[in-house]
């Protein structure tokens, strides 16, 4: 990776080629990527990654075109920028632009690199799999997962005088165990430092998830009380944030919290807010225009708060300014919050299993997707680590179930709110993350279960 | 760019590796979006870079680079090698490549026009006219037109000796209405949602959609929608459309059958498959008038190529026979574990990845009815359109499936429109109560261009021909 002052350069002598633009904007992208990936026990992919592209923004009055490129020599650079600038002479203006934002106020000073992490080798990182692979063996179990280090440096520079450009590094382990009989368990945990994740410990939670799993049963579909680890809360909120989070969805009139700034919208106990800066997640402290991200409340208490923006759906309200939530441009997608976190409780998992009659305990969902997003109804599948409460005990493993839920609703029916919360991930896979506790929500729908065959 | 192969190559040899590949890829996309009369964006992006895929001490390894120089090739190609020893303290048993013919040759997916040579104005144009008619109804907020076109020139070559250069041209388009009104919203699209349809063909197949003459109909629908009943939760007959069937056999056919995913390599992420090898050539996957075939062959399809990106040629492998489960997407090390060769399913989404086990054109074979007829011979049932949601489970057997509209259908008769519906079943009961398929002239490709698979995640385009079918008992509407 090339340091900051030589990227910066880059960029800068690259916005020099588009004198002929009214604005200019470059993002610059590189990463240096590394996974090993293992499954039945054995790594089967291993796998490595050097990119870096620059994609160039160019205004002519309301006219905008876009061109990126990984080919880094001035001759490719030039011919990129020349792209840019012929698409937007071709293209018809846009009523609603306003402007490329401008250089306005500081981002959180926060660290985001680790020297380490970044230079992590293909041996160290089999020696991790290798322990993980050893717990899996002596449970008798079949080990699955992956392991990724490296770090992605991103820089922005605009002719508005907009000019960042910082370096992420991130370490992250994803676990999945199996045993013979049906049952599975997962553990995942990522970091800035690749030191702070311990590969035995999460192996040990998958194993004792298959052993609490053991010999799954059949549940007919129906309404339950659960109790959601974070990473099945983790997901609710990508998904809050995908449907209706951001300006975008607002303006459309497809989010959930259309017409409903100021009301009640969830439960009393729930409050989520984004914020870029917190070192309690995996900070992004500027946006892809550059801008510095500011803590937003999205719920307080469970009224619906604010939504965020980029600079572009902010140009199209009145009196608002980007809040440093932009995707790089340009996407048809809008702004949306990469770092959020929702509000923890007094409770804990233990006391939410034992004060529940019968219910069931959900580790995580799989392949959920939208249904209805006015209402944030979603559907998914629970996986890896679904048992049966009963009498305030974990009974048995669950063969896994399908859920058919309005977010709202089950945030609406949260009875419990753990006091630990814990950093999973969220929309983007290499920046960003979500912070949660655990929940026990009651009248929660299930809609169907998978069969044996 | 036979030296730099060969550079690859040589190195690898001298350094111990018994396999290694090596392949070029440049790849070009241009994506044009409008919405409510306006240019939303117009993207051009390129990205060349190469990767190099090694097996030494009888494990994997692989490396890849953006800077395609001399040096740069060597330090990937020896990081390739130092990951595969890594490999090596943690493996099982070597790896096994089923036998390959080397070959040399040149393939292009065949096109009239390229749409990089029509100006970004005529096909402004294009989209802007379909989108505004989208928006002669007052109820529609959101009125979207897009096209995409994709070109990718890639090189294989390996220690075999196989030297291949191919280019795929992808490209597509669709509209999208959006209805809004008292917090109800309603979508149609056309010929297809997510985008629209996309096939490996030239601006010719964009300009066959016919957007312009489609989105009144599509608008008006979906105003409709917004008045519509819901659909009942009850079970039923449904009639499936072509478009929605095409991602039914994706995703319940099309996945389980990858074999990696049924050997476990896939269980961290997407997910395993129930369609273990203890079932192959005996399981009942459906009724005996369903065949599935996957091909790489099929002219337009997004999975039709000259060779997978192993080297090995495109072919035609029949998975479902007379309803019963014969045939898997294979790979050179999953074919010769069952002792047969690849099927040629090795496909990698740029150069940044390695080939994994992807779909090519997975088609359901057309049966012999009329569309009309099928109607007329159903009492009651709905008729299903367009897909909106899909989600199923990791072995591939619960699915849910959501989409844009439905009709009644009644005596024989298409009825009443019905909005939000969904049908829910289980992989092989829902193919075993398949009791009607339309013929060859109602049968068409559907491009899917957003599979997603593996870590680091990778994004493909696969091909699926189908015609409307008919399933009986079936739970629709389980949303009250
Ligand atoms: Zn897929």
């Amino acid at each position: 990776m090339t340091d900051r002052g030589q990227t910066l350069s880059l960029l800068k002598k690259t916005l020099g080629l588009s004198a002929d633009a009214d604005q200019t904007e470059i993002f610059f992208w590189a990463n240096d990527s590394h996974l090993t990936r293992f499954a039945n026990n054995y790594i089967h992919q291993n796998v490595s990654e050097k990119n870096a592209s620059l994609s160039i923004r160019v205004i002519l009055g309301k006219k905008i075109g876009s061109a990126s490129t990984n080919l880094l020599d001035p001759k490719s650079i030039q011919n990129t920028v020349a792209k840019a600038i012929q698409i937007a002479r071709n293209q018809r203006d846009n009523p609603h632009f306003e402007s490329l934002p401008s250089a306005e106020g500081k981002y959180a000073s926060v660290n985001t690199f680790d020297a380490e992490t970044a230079s992590v080798t293909p041996d160290q990182r089999a020696k991790i799999a290798r322990k993980v692979i050893e717990v899996a063996k002596k449970g008798h179990l079949t080990a699955s997962g992956a392991l990724s280090t490296g770090v992605v440096q991103v820089g922005v520079v605009n002719s508005l005088g907009i000019q960042v450009c910082q370096s992420f590094s991130r370490g992250a382990l994803r676990i999945v165990f199996q045993a013979s009989d049906g049952a599975s368990g997962y553990a995942e945990s990522f970091s800035t430092k690749v030191r702070q994740i311990d590969p035995e410990e999460m192996a040990h939670q998958a194993a004792e998830k298959c052993a609490q799993g053991a010999h799954p049963v059949d549940l007919p579909p129906g309404q339950y009380t659960v109790v959601l680890e974070p990473y099945a809360v983790g997901n609710m909120l990508e998904f809050l944030a995908y449907l209706g989070f951001g300006a975008l969805a607002m303006q459309e009139g497809r989010s959930f919290m259309c017409g409903k700034l100021g009301q009640k919208i969830t439960g009393q106990s729930i409050t989520i807010w984004d914020d870029g800066g917190s070192p309690q997640g995996m900070p992004l402290p500027f946006d892809f225009e550059g801008i510095p991200k500011q803590p937003i409340t999205l719920l307080e208490n469970g009224i619906a708060q604010a939504v965020v923006y980029d600079s572009y759906t902010a140009g199209r309200e009145e009196g608002k300014v980007s809040t440093g939530h932009a995707l790089p441009a340009p996407n048809t997608f809008g702004p949306v919050p990469l770092n959020l976190f929702m509000k923890n409780g007094n409770s804990g998992l233990r006391e939410m299993i034992e004060s529940t009659e019968r219910g069931i305990y959900v580790t995580r969902f799989h392949y959920t997707n939208p249904l209805e997003p006015i209402k944030a109804v979603i559907t998914g599948m629970t996986r890896d680590g679904t048992f049966l409460i009963e009498n305030g005990q974990i009974k048995k493993g669950v063969r896994n179930l399908r859920f058919t839920q309005s977010i709202l609703e089950a945030l609406s029916n949260v009875s419990l709110i753990s006091q630990d919360t814990r950093l999973v991930s969220g929309l983007d896979d290499e920046l960003g993350g979500t912070v949660v506790p655990a929940l026990k929500i009651e009248k929660f729908n299930f809609t169907g279960a998978t069969a044996a065959v | 760019m036979r030296d730099l192969t060969d550079l690859a190559l040589n190195l690898a040899k001298l350094k111990g590796a018994s396999y290694a590949d090596v392949r070029i890829v440049n790849q070009k996309q241009e994506s044009l979006e409008v919405k409510n009369g306006s240019p939303e964006q117009i993207k051009y992006s390129e990205s060349l870079g190469f990767g190099v895929r090694v097996i030494i001490n009888g494990a994997w390894g692989f490396a890849s680079s953006s800077r395609l120089e001399k040096e740069e090739i060597e330090r990937v190609t020896q990081l390739a090698i130092r990951i595969a020893r890594a490999s090596a303290t943690a493996k099982i048993a070597d790896v096994v490549l089923s036998p390959l013919q080397p070959v040399q040759a040149n393939y292009k997916t065949p096109f009239v026009q390229d749409p990089f040579d029509v100006s970004i104005v005529q096909k402004l144009d294009l989209l802007l006219k379909a989108e505004a008619l989208l928006r002669k109804e007052q109820q529609v907020k959101v009125a979207r037109g897009s096209m995409t076109t994709w070109k990718e020139e890639k090189s294989f070559a390996s220690t075999e000796g196989s030297f291949i250069q191919q280019q795929i041209l992808h490209c597509g388009a669709g509209v999208m209405a959006t209805a809004v009104r008292d917090g109800d919203v309603q979508v149609r699209s056309y010929p297809n949602s997510f985008r629209g349809n996309f096939a490996s063909s030239g601006y010719e197949f964009i300009e066959s959609l016919q957007l312009a003459q489609n989105a009144e109909r599509v608008a008006s629908e979906a105003v409709q929608l917004l008045s519509a009943d819901h659909c009942p939760s009850e079970v039923t007959t449904v009639i499936i459309d072509g478009s929605q069937l095409a991602l039914q056999v994706h995703e319940s056919c099309g996945h389980p059958i990858e074999l990696d995913r049924v050997f476990g390599t896939e269980a961290s992420y997407a997910g395993t498959s129930f369609l273990t090898t203890d079932k192959l050539g005996n399981f009942k996957y459906g009724s005996p008038i369903v065949n599935i075939v996957a091909d790489a062959i099929t002219e337009g399809g997004l999975g039709t190529f000259g060779f997978d990106d192993e080297g090995v040629p495109a072919q035609s492998v029949q998975i479902v026979k007379d309803g019963i489960f014969v045939g898997y997407l294979t790979s050179r090390e999953t074919a010769a574990r069952l002792g047969i060769t690849s099927g040629g399913a090795m496909r990698a989404d740029g150069w940044n990845r390695i080939p994994l086990i992807r779909m090519i054109n997975v088609s359901l074979e057309p049966g012999d009815w009329r569309f009309e007829d099928m109607i007329a011979d159903t009492d009651e049932g709905l008729y299903l359109e367009t897909n909106k949601s899909w989600s199923i489970d990791e072995k591939r057997l619960n699915f849910q499936f959501g989409t844009e509209i439905a009709w009644e259908i009644k005596g024989g008769k298409q009825g009443k429109m019905l909005k939000s519906p969904t049908y829910t079943s289980i992989t092989p009961q829902f193919w075993g109560s398949c009791d009607a398929i339309a013929n060859r002239n109602y049968w068409k490709m559907w491009g899917t261009p957003n599979c997603g698979k593996g870590e680091p995640m990778q994004v493909m385009h696969t091909g699926h021909g189908a015609s409307p079918a008919r399933f009986r008992n079936i739970q629709v509407g389980v949303m009250k």
